[in-house]
């Protein structure tokens, strides 16, 4: 506590309370919590407001560019009414199933993986170069072939988000496997661990973290598959909506799509940094710098 | 098997042991040669050594994490073969889980080497009794001081009740105070154990102190320049040991032989850097 005091450049004369001080401390802790918020919402409204107003003014073109509460306009119509397509929940869920599917194959396959040619050098050494040559494919061209393979409905979709997934989970799990530390991991040999004990118990904790911070990523990329996948082709879901709103020259359609999205990937994001935190009491806490 | 009863031979021995290295650029790098030692059951030997000797190694050898080039390494008259579980070892460095509490530390050993659980947790909180950390069980390590944390370590190693202890210079990143109190505890733990330990250390008081017999290492690579029987009587108080006159008398003794090694591995480790 007395650290943020010091942090917020508070001096206190001689013979000052612990409380005293401490109350000081939560006072300035409370001010720049308020700060912050009412700079993130300040910005917010700048922004929004002067798009609002620099449409309205011809500034730009409402045409292209829509307008605050053109777009909002048109959420509340697809809420309330349903889009031109069906009611939207559906389409919403159809792209989340996509790409809850795809996140979870390609996560769960990229730490397998991960882990598994992060053990054997000699899986490792083999296979790192078709690795590479793969990787090196940018995954929305492979969207079209998936359609054209898979069809129309959910499973072009889900191989698609797997695509986007895997990589970077893969890629993730293999290095943390590999700081795995040395000493960690001769003491646990020394211990008695032997092959899966040694993966579970020291492997796969220790590349946790890597992991994770793939994860964080890796659910923004697999709903990019998903509707990039149902903007190549495809029957219902968000991605659809956008195409069909671009067919019909209907740029707040499109906005309003794009916060649809905004708002999922936020609340995944909110979700899986909970779930993490969760999982790893054992870490120190952060330098409290957030207060 | 040799002919001797395996019962009465020595718990370590290192004979005639050589270890070469491939460097990342492809040259070969010998690190011990001729090696020759002898840890009776029961001894605590402390191995005295310029820095970068080949200390860590001669430990990594007896474990079987690493093995001999040349030369043959046999632990109760019998060879090494993969990873002994006889052996415990106490690292440099933090070597502590740190995503498991404490007593999740110390229930690791006896959990891999397939003890029930609740057997296993009940050996747990006596050692941690033993080693004066009874109530924080449920502390991660970031949580603990680094003396607490060797503690757990010791206590950790213990729990499988090893006939050798390794111990690769376990208490040199502590304060000097922290350390005697560690010094302490060691000696109490392995009146009680009855293991062999070879204590790698670069602290020729810490190394006196504690062991029957001083094993001074040339300036790598490394090899045995002479052998001291250390004769203080036991149990010995560690915090008061290092004022007898033996203790200062032998102290200087030895370091008159190990300096020349120091020198010599400086100079040595100069002309490399130039």
């Amino acid at each position: 506590m007395t650290d943020t005091a010091i942090a917020s450049g508070a001096i206190f004369r001689a013979g000052t309370s612990d409380a005293e001080i401490e109350a000081a401390a939560a006072k300035a802790s409370r001010h720049r919590k308020h700060m912050v918020l009412f700079w993130r919402w300040a910005i917010l409204a700048a922004i929004l407001g002067g798009w609002e107003i620099a449409s309205r003014t011809a500034i730009i073109d409402e045409f292209f560019f829509s307008s605050p509460s053109a777009i909002y306009e048109r959420l509340v119509e697809w809420i309330t009414e349903g889009t031109s397509e069906g009611p939207l929940w559906f389409h919403l869920w159809v792209t989340m199933e996509e790409s809850l599917i795809g996140f979870a194959t390609g996560s769960i396959a990229g730490i397998v993986v991960g882990i598994a040619l992060g053990r054997n050098r000699m899986l490792a050494d083999i296979f790192s170069i078709y690795i590479k040559v793969i990787n090196s494919i940018p995954r929305v061209v492979l969207a079209p072939i998936f359609i054209m393979i898979f069809g129309l409905g959910l499973a072009s979709k889900v191989a698609l988000s797997f695509v986007m997934v895997f990589f970077v989970v893969f890629a993730n799990a293999f290095q943390g496997v590999r700081e795995a530390d040395r000493n960690l991991m001769a003491n646990a040999q020394i211990l008695g661990a032997k092959g899966w004990q040694l993966t579970r118990s020291v492997v796969i904790p220790s590349a946790m973290s890597w992991i994770f911070a793939s994860l964080h990523v890796s659910f923004g990329f697999a709903i990019v598959g998903a509707i990039v996948g149902e903007f190549v082709g495809a029957r219902y879901g968000v991605g659809l909506l956008i195409n069909i709103a671009k067919g019909s020259f209907d740029a707040a359609g499109m906005y309003a799509a794009i916060v649809i999205i905004m708002v999922v990937a936020l609340a995944a994001e909110y979700l899986m940094t909970w779930v993490e935190n969760s999982l790893a009491a054992w870490r120190p806490a952060p330098l409290q710098d957030n207060q | 098997m040799s002919a001797t009863d395996p019962n009465e031979s020595p718990a370590i021995e290192l004979i005639n042991v050589s270890r070469r290295f491939i460097t990342p650029d492809g040259k070969s790098m010998t690190a011990i040669r001729d090696f020759n030692m002898s840890v009776a059951r029961g001894e605590f030997v402390a191995v005295v050594g310029p820095t970068g000797c080949g200390k860590s190694t001669t430990l990594n050898l007896v474990t079987g994490l690493a093995s001999p080039s040349s030369g043959e390494v046999r632990l109760f008259g019998g060879p090494v073969n993969g990873i002994d579980p006889r052996i415990g070892f106490a690292f440099q460095t933090d070597a502590l889980f740190p995503w498991r509490s404490v007593i999740d530390n110390v229930v690791a050993g006896p959990l891999f080497r397939g003890k029930p659980r609740e057997e296993a947790y009940a050996k747990a909180r006596e050692w941690l009794a033993r080693v004066h950390l009874t109530g924080h069980e449920s502390k991660y390590p970031h949580q603990l001081s680094g003396g607490m944390r060797k503690r757990v370590s010791l206590a950790q190693t213990f729990i499988n009740e090893p006939q050798i202890l390794l111990m690769d210079e376990p208490f040199s990143a502590l304060d000097v105070q922290t350390r005697v109190v560690m010094h302490d505890v060691l000696l109490d733990l392995w009146s009680e154990a009855k293991a062999s330990v070879v204590f790698v250390t670069h602290d020729l008081e810490e190394a006196i102190a504690l062991a029957d017999k001083v094993y001074v290492l040339t300036s790598g690579p490394a090899t045995v320049k002479s052998v001291y029987p250390v004769h203080l009587p036991r149990p010995r108080v560690v915090s008061e040991i290092r004022y007898q006159e033996d203790f200062i008398a032998l102290s200087k003794t030895i370091w008159d032989d190990l300096r020349d090694e120091v020198t010599r591995g400086a100079a040595r480790d100069e002309a490399r850097a130039a």
